[in-house]
């Protein structure tokens, strides 16, 4: 996977942009890559979005679904559409450092 | 190149700016096996943040009617997809048995049942419209039909309302 720099630090991406190495990630780069697809600044409700999905693949090895993140992280789909606007499955995963999820629900 | 190789970081396209698109999907089947290929694909496309409509028709109310929404059957009787001699098919107990089978692997694969379902797509913004001849067909008051229907349309006003809309009839 080619390298890149964000945020002042050197990480593995995709072909996509999606960052591929579950370490690589921390919460400065969460900003960066926030403010890359337009998300000005991360409130604590996006924390709690990006948190839920860090540690629920930590323990599921893949990306939670919208429909997880709400029926298992109690987060409202209709607020993930608020929070990461129009593409909330791919924009949280992103910002999240992890892949899009795989599952259709 | 090696594998390894420095770029220039990349941010994905997330097609924001091709707001145009619609997708309109007519269910017009009520049996599970028919209900859930739109709810799925419908529920892809309002993730890709593409308007998208359902228009319930024919058995398709089925999915709508508080009644039966809930309670849908899947049959093995024609369906040579199921693999299953064709003279057992119509046995007593066997569409039951079906159905029961086929909702415990949508179960293991948490996907939600057909009302969860409706409401987790109209959470995402789905429109859904039941049909205005059905509802006279079948005799429905407004009050038989899940609350998450956005209204009841003739063929004329959907249309309208999916100008430029792909459309998938089910």
């Amino acid at each position: 996977m080619p390298v890149t720099v964000i945020a002042d630090k050197e990480v593995h991406i995709d072909e996509e942009g999606f960052l591929t190495e579950f370490d690589e990630w921390d919460r400065d780069l969460a900003i960066a890559l926030a403010s890359n697809i337009g998300i000005d600044e991360l409130t604590e409700e996006h924390w709690q979005v990006i948190d839920f999905l860090r540690s629920d693949y930590q323990e599921q090895g893949e990306t939670a679904t919208l429909r997880r993140v709400s029926t298992v992280g109690g987060i409202p789909t209709k607020s993930l559409f608020m929070l990461f606007p129009k593409k909330p499955a791919r924009k949280m995963s992103y910002v999240s450092g992890l892949q899009k999820p795989a599952g259709c629900i | 190149m090696t594998t390894d190789e420095t770029v220039a970081a990349v941010v994905p396209d997330f097609g924001d700016d091709d707001a145009d698109r619609k997708i309109a999907f007519v269910c017009s089947k009520g049996s599970l096996d028919m209900a859930y290929p739109a709810l799925v694909m419908a529920s892809g496309a309002l993730e890709q943040g593409i308007e998208t409509h359902i228009f319930f028709t024919f058995w398709g109310m089925d999915m709508i009617n508080k009644k039966t929404m809930g309670n849908l059957h899947f049959s093995p009787v024609g369906n040579p997809a199921t693999h299953m001699p064709a003279a057992l098919a119509p046995l007593p107990g066997m569409q039951a048995m079906a159905t029961r089978q086929m909702k415990k692997s949508l179960e293991e694969l948490e996907i939600p049942d057909v009302p969860s379902f409706l409401e987790h797509l109209s959470d995402m913004g789905c429109h859904l419209w039941a049909c205005k001849m059905s509802v006279d067909m079948f005799n429905l008051e407004e009050d038989d039909m899940t609350p998450l229907l956005d209204g009841v349309l003739n063929v004329s006003d959907f249309m309208e309302i999916i100008d430029g809309a792909q459309t998938m009839l089910v």
